[in-house]
């Protein structure tokens, strides 16, 4: 067997229906069927989804950190554009 | 052979010796696995394994009706009364062997499972039931593999094919019917194995030319597990697994 690490797949598992997939952590595997059998021995063992999503990690464009405040800071003076003048009726989950 | 309950007892037994044995041999992996994902995986297998023994096992002691437990009849019965077959307790080698053992065993496994959950024991139906859930994924996994590794590179394809021969004796017992056998079959217990013979070798033969292996013409087929006839190397691996329990008896957690 070579020294060479089999490619990095990033796995998302979706907890139940109706819920986003969420990421759950990162495997390795020569192809795309072992990435879902590898993801069903590591994180699905324990009845925690209905759905699981790999990507192969190396296509995931990501952000750069040095541009977060562009990105992310947002505009303090607008507060429209947050929603904290609604109030969240008792009893609902997941928002 | 009249007994029924002694036909019972005999016929789990043989259910859960391949399922000890099978899963003491994959935990063996443990620490040595290829990839630390496969290494898992195989870990995870060996863990179903010794679930499925330990509940036949429960069921065999209560059949039995000697007041012998799950721990009694996995670590305090000699070679010559195990009753897996002789497939089951070859050493796992390098992975390709391990992957073709795991192979050819779980095809047929699955067919017997499948005809178990209509068994006339209803708890060994339910057994049967949970076991070949987790066993149509063991086979789903190996056979990815036994495609990988027969149609990889020319190595693993080499190491692929020299396992299939190696290993391709051991699989005429899976299908002689012996009395106890027949007798099971009789009373609705199980299947008679030489009833599954051609379904095994249907998918087997389709899933090794799909991975470009061969089977081997005109073998010689080894037999005696079943009757408690082993090679040399269950002696080993039982005294590996047995040793904690035969020198400090009663040991527990």
């Amino acid at each position: 067997m070579n020294n060479e690490q089999w490619p990095l797949y990033e796995i998302f598992i979706r907890a139940k229906s109706g819920l986003s997939h969420r990421h759950v952590g990162s495997l390795h595997a020569s192809d795309a069927d072992m990435a879902l059998d590898h993801a069903r021995d590591l994180y699905t063992r324990r009845g925690e989804g209905v759905s699981i999503w790999a990507v192969e990690s190396r296509t995931i464009i990501a952000s750069d950190p040095a541009e977060s405040s562009a990105l992310f800071e947002p505009a303090a003076d607008k507060i429209y554009r947050h929603p904290t003048f609604y109030e969240v009726p008792d009893g609902v989950e997941n928002l | 052979m009249t007994d029924p309950n002694s036909v019972l007892f005999d016929y789990l037994l043989r259910l859960g010796d391949n399922a000890l044995v099978t899963g003491q041999r994959l935990g063996e992996l443990v620490g040595h696995g290829p990839e630390l994902e496969e290494e898992l995986a195989v870990a995870n297998f060996a863990l179903d394994y010794i679930g499925q023994a330990r509940m036949i096992f429960e069921l065999a002691g209560k059949v039995e009706g000697k007041g012998r437990d799950q721990d009694d009849l996995a670590f305090l019965r000699d070679g010559m009364d195990f009753r897996n077959v002789l497939l089951v307790e070859q050493p796992n080698g390098d992975f390709a062997s391990l992957i073709v053992r795991q192979f050819l065993f779980e095809s047929f496994y699955a067919l017997q499972l499948e005809r178990l959950m209509e068994s006339s024991e209803t708890e060994l139906a339910a057994i049967a039931a949970k076991a070949a859930k987790e066993i149509e994924y063991h086979l789903r996994h190996g056979r990815q593999w036994l495609c990988r590794l027969g149609d990889g590179t020319e190595e693993s394809h080499r190491r692929t094919q020299s396992a299939v021969d190696a290993l391709w004796r051991y699989t005429g017992e899976l299908f002689v019917a012996d009395d106890i056998d027949k007798s099971a079959a009789d009373a609705g217990i199980g299947p008679n194995p030489e009833t599954l013979h051609k379904a095994w070798i249907d998918s087997a033969s389709s899933a090794l030319a799909e991975a470009t292996l061969t089977i081997p013409e005109n073998e010689w087929m080894a037999g005696g597990g079943k009757q408690g006839r082993h090679s040399e190397h269950l002696g080993f691996l039982l005294a590996e697994m047995q040793f904690l329990q035969r020198a400090y008896p009663g040991a527990t957690w």
